[in-house]
């Protein structure tokens, strides 16, 4: 900035003002851009560093009583897989976490909390995963329908990619286990919300089946199409029997 | 601006160095805390519900 010193005495006033001008706006957009680069850093890494924070608070904070381990066994006892009719809960508030969903096959993946409703601001940003309201409860007939970010805000659903057929999807409510099984992947418009209808992609058609959908952003950091992946319930177990051996078989 | 708020400094060189570092921390700080949450709705990419 010594050099302005020498400069000024040669330069009119004129040109100064306006050479000093250029150089404040310059300043300014350097500025800007350094800043959108800063909205960058904390879209696509703080959100995700406070969200698994505070997503790992919420499920902490359910105080669901740990499934039971036989005492002086190191592995927890292995629950007897139902096929009979399971508990189904009431739909709570919105904003209201009541299940938990694991995932074997996203190993290293904590357990994620599922609230009620997919509003962004109370819900998808700030608790993880949503239930799209109105759609059936874990383990009721119908389609328990859920929504999670696949980018940004802890990313509940960034693996869902690498879901295939046959793959277990873990719900647990404060006393059950709901296992459902993956049967189909697909990628459609947002504007198609029939994926989420009772019967999937049969919207109208009364439901027989136990299912489960997961939907989210693709492609990733994009909106432009949903990642839908469909599931049926494959069995249940109350968690005073134990843990589903699907759980079980990742960790071993 | 730089320029100016450089020569406003108090302080020899490395008090100043502490002090712009201190203030360049409080601007982003300050983004990360209200600035980028404010203006994360506003992003295209992030409009990604319909109907609901």
């Amino acid at each position: 900035m010594t050099a302005t010193h020498g400069r000024r005495r040669r330069s009119g006033r004129a040109g100064d003002t306006v050479f000093a001008a250029i150089g404040v706006l310059g300043e300014l957009l350097i500025t800007l851009g350094l800043l959108l680069l800063g909205f960058l850093v904390w879209q696509l890494w703080w959100t995700d560093v406070v969200g698994n924070r505070e997503q790992a608070q919420v499920v902490a904070g359910l105080g669901f009583t740990p499934a039971p381990t036989p005492s002086g066994a190191a592995t927890p006892q292995v629950a007897t897989p139902r096929h009979d009719d399971p508990p189904v809960l009431a739909e709570p508030a919105h904003g209201t976490t009541f299940a938990t969903l694991q995932v074997p096959r996203w190993t290293g993946e904590p357990a994620r909390p599922i609230s009620e409703g997919t509003d962004k601001a109370t819900v998808l940003d700030v608790l993880g995963i949503g239930h799209y309201e109105g759609t059936a409860m874990p383990g009721g007939v119908g389609n328990f329908a859920v929504a999670a970010h696949r980018t940004t805000y802890a990313k509940p659903f960034n693996r869902i990619a690498e879901l295939q057929v046959g793959d277990a999807l873990v719900v647990r409510t404060a006393d059950t286990w709901y296992v459902y099984t993956v049967t189909s992947t697909q990628i459609v418009a947002p504007t198609d919300v029939s994926v989420i209808a009772p019967v999937p992609g049969q919207p109208g058609v009364t439901p027989t089946e136990r299912s489960i959908t997961l939907t989210t952003c693709h492609p990733m950091f994009s909106a432009r199409e949903r990642y839908v992946v469909h599931g049926t319930l494959s069995s249940w177990a109350p968690v005073s029997s134990g843990t589903p051996a699907e759980l079980l078989a990742a960790a071993g | 601006m730089y320029g100016w708020i450089w020569r406003h400094l108090p302080g020899p060189t490395p008090v100043r160095v502490v002090i712009a570092a201190v203030l360049v921390a409080a601007v982003l700080a300050a983004c990360f805390t209200w600035v980028y949450p404010a203006l994360a709705p506003l992003m295209p990419f992030n409009n990604t519900t319909v109907g609901e």
